[in-house]
């Protein structure tokens, strides 16, 4: 039997019956960092004289040191899916404002460059659009979006990345106390669900109503908040809660609930793709209470789904097209001329938030982030087609509201609140 | 009342979720796997019904017929096309490669239909074809919509039970459905039944896809995802394999749905219907009618 000796550096650990060998661990090198730091090699010398006269050749050095470099503008509307109108009319909108302003030599000498990105009203993907527009195209701000609970997602990218952020037509407040490079150019829902509330109370003369709210948008869930509190504070009473979410189809469960209560009156805080089924299944189950709604009813869609169901309705928004003051009029034949077809309240919108924008450029003397954000907040007084916007101490604009009345398959000028 | 009222919406959408149904259970019956193209031919259905509708005179009987047929035409040609390319390849390897085809289908429709040369992602409005009539009766309304959903889908699930329960070609499927191998040997080509039954399922999924359409006036590509996973969880429900158990799942989850629907958990209705699947599922694994299987070695 030959006896085999141990290796010096291994000992025999004796476990139970087995002879178990336990080496030490290989030692590490001293320095690991080392192992990671990258290798240079001198540059072949042929290789850095082309390098450098690549440099010197380049057609856009050239180009840049001669012609006016355009100021990149981000902006993110939802041109496709469920909630394309919004997107499209705010998309137009913003495109004819920058068409003008490039018109007349643009801001600070400069033109400006419109990088629009679609997020096809699918939630994440305004998200993924804000962070592409910031680090790919680099651009100086960000323009929407309509919806509030999208506007939410671009919002703390904006924040975060110091761009300035202008929604056109977003009412919930959440959205720009987000932070303070967000803004908006438009009234908020508070002051919104005052405004429908009285009117309810006063103009409809109604004293019970029932509330039919979507449950996944940020812009509902407040603005029905709100008008709720109004409401009850003005001696109403709210008779019925119902609810449903975006995307719904069916709503006849919801109403045939809402009509057992016999209530006069329904306010739908919702979109109009959905505000217009709504409309046109109440009208079909015998429900002939009045039914109103705020701003995201404004879409050409809404009469093209509603039809006569929506004869009678009313809703809040933010201009009507019937206004006679020339800065109105003359947008609303520029616009008719350009797209062929009558702006509504997200085109006013959109083309405000450009202007509103490119006084800001003007004013700060540059895109410098922290200066175009110090002069948005320092707008007062800016006379767009809907009404004058002063960004007040937190970043949003106090403006009148129109409530419109659908008579005859045409929408109609019914009346104009101050804030 | 508004029980009955309620009672007349849930049967409306339970038919609709009830013709989905039958093409999944259809398929599964015959081929053991779960076709998941089925929603998305449910939405070229309301698509192709929506092409017609624009040619057609609207609010009249016949051209709501002549869109209905034609839409199930388009569909069963179409459901016989996806089996041809997609799933006839693969019928010898394992279930799961098909199952995984199968979603692979369902995304290319669509993505394709989501493209702005075929149709685009924005929806629009499905024409009025057939004629809208309001009946009320001492506090109930019921619209022609309403009642032509009902309607339409009585007559197919009694079309398809008489297909399948008196006729050579239903007597083929059950007998590939109960045996593939024995019905062979008996001299039934194992292919004709399932390009019939595509054709059938199809043809099904495109009537509910117009009537769907019809109720809720708007088509898009991705309408059909909701809908076909409900109508997928009604034949689970109802016994996956069973065409009454598939109707009777439809019914099921368009009335949980409705009646939760008009309470005040109106938010939660669809958790609610799916609680209420995994629920009935622990008592009875093979669903409502399915019948048990043993598995022999």
């Amino acid at each position: 039997m030959k006896r085999v000796d141990a290796p010096p550096h291994a000992r025999w650990v004796r476990l139970g019956k087995t002879r178990v060998e336990s080496r030490p661990l290989p030692a590490l090198p001293h320095n690991i960092l080392r192992l990671f730091t990258p290798t240079t090699y001198p540059m072949n010398p042929v290789f850095r004289a082309i390098a450098f006269v690549c440099l010197l050749a380049n057609p856009l050095n050239v180009l840049q040191s001669t012609a006016a470099e355009p100021i990149k503008i981000g902006e993110i509307a939802s041109l496709t899916g469920k909630e394309a109108a919004f997107g499209q009319s705010s998309h137009k909108g913003t495109l004819l404002a920058i068409e003008e302003i490039n018109a007349a030599d643009g801001v600070l000498g400069r033109p400006l460059k419109l990088i629009t990105e679609d997020n096809q009203t699918k939630a994440g993907e305004s998200a993924t659009a804000a962070r592409k527009l910031i680090s790919r195209d680099q651009v100086v701000a960000l323009l929407g979006e309509v919806a509030s609970s999208r506007s939410l997602e671009i919002a703390p990218i904006a924040q975060s990345s110091k761009i300035p952020m202008v929604s056109p037509a977003s009412t919930n407040p959440k959205v720009t106390a987000v932070g303070s490079y967000v803004f908006r150019v438009c009234f908020i829902d508070p002051f919104q669900g005052t405004v429908m509330a009285k009117f309810a109370r006063e103009d409809l003369g109604l004293r019970r109503v029932a509330l039919l709210t979507s449950v996944s948008s940020a812009y509902s869930v407040g603005l029905s908040k709100f008008f709720k509190e109004r409401f009850l504070a003005e001696g109403g009473e709210i008779a019925i809660e119902q609810k449903y979410s975006e995307g719904d189809k069916d709503f006849r469960a919801q109403l045939t609930a809402i009509k057992a209560t016999g209530v006069g009156g329904i306010f739908i805080p919702g979109y109009y793709s959905e505000a217009a089924l709504i409309a046109k299944q109440a009208r079909e189950l015998g429900i002939t209470a009045a039914l109103f709604g705020g701003d995201g009813w404004e879409a050409p869609q809404l009469m093209a789904i509603g039809g006569t169901a929506l004869e009678g309705c009313y809703y809040s928004t933010h201009y009507s097209a019937e206004d006679t003051a020339p800065a109105v009029q003359n947008f609303v034949k520029n616009y008719q001329a350009r797209f062929g077809e009558m702006p509504d309240a997200m085109a006013a919108l959109g083309y405000d938030s450009a202007f509103v924008l490119a006084d800001a450029i003007k004013r700060a003397g540059g895109t410098a982030p922290d200066a175009l954000r110090t002069a948005l907040s320092a707008t007062r007084d800016f006379v767009g087609v809907t009404g004058k916007t002063t960004i007040d101490a937190d970043r949003n604009a106090a403006k009148s509201a129109v409530v419109v009345a659908i008579k005859y398959g045409r929408i109609n000028f019914f009346k104009s609140v101050a804030p | 009342m508004e029980f009955f009222q309620q009672l007349l919406n849930a049967l409306s959408l339970g038919a609709i979720y009830a013709l989905i149904a039958l093409g999944f259970t259809m398929v599964y019956g015959v081929l053991r796997f779960i076709n998941f193209a089925h929603s998305d031919v449910f939405m070229i259905g309301a698509v192709v019904g929506s092409l017609l509708g624009n040619h057609l005179p609207l609010g009249t009987w016949w051209g709501g017929l002549v869109c209905l047929l034609g839409a199930m035409a388009v569909c069963a040609l179409l459901g016989v096309i996806i089996e041809r390319v997609a799933y006839r390849p693969l019928r010898n390897s394992p279930r799961l490669n098909v199952l995984i085809t199968a979603i692979g289908v369902s995304l290319l429709i669509e993505y394709l239909f989501q493209n702005e040369h075929v149709f685009g992602a924005a929806p629009r409005s499905f024409p009025a074809v057939f004629p809208s009539i309001v009946w009320q009766w001492q506090g109930l309304t019921l619209s022609s919509s309403q009642l032509i959903v009902i309607g339409v889908a009585l007559v197919l699930v009694v079309a398809l039970e008489l297909i399948v329960y008196r006729t050579r070609i239903g007597t083929a499927m059950r007998a590939v459905s109960l045996n593939p191998r024995a019905a062979q040997l008996v001299g039934i080509n194992p292919n004709v039944v399932v390009t019939f039954t595509f054709a059938l399922g199809s043809a099904l999924a495109g009537a509910g896809g117009v009537l769907y359409a019809l109720n809720y006036q708007s088509v898009e590509p991705l309408m059909g995802v909701m809908p076909g996973l409900k109508a997928f969880v009604a034949a689970v429900l109802g016994g996956i394999g069973s065409i009454p158990g598939a109707a009777l799942g439809g019914l099921l989850i368009g009335g949980i749905e409705t009646f939760i629907g008009g309470s005040q958990f109106s938010t939660y209705k669809d958790a609610i219907a799916f609680a209420l699947l995994i629920l009935i599922l622990l008592f009875r694994p093979t669903g409502l009618l399915g019948r048990r299987i043993p598995e022999k070695v």
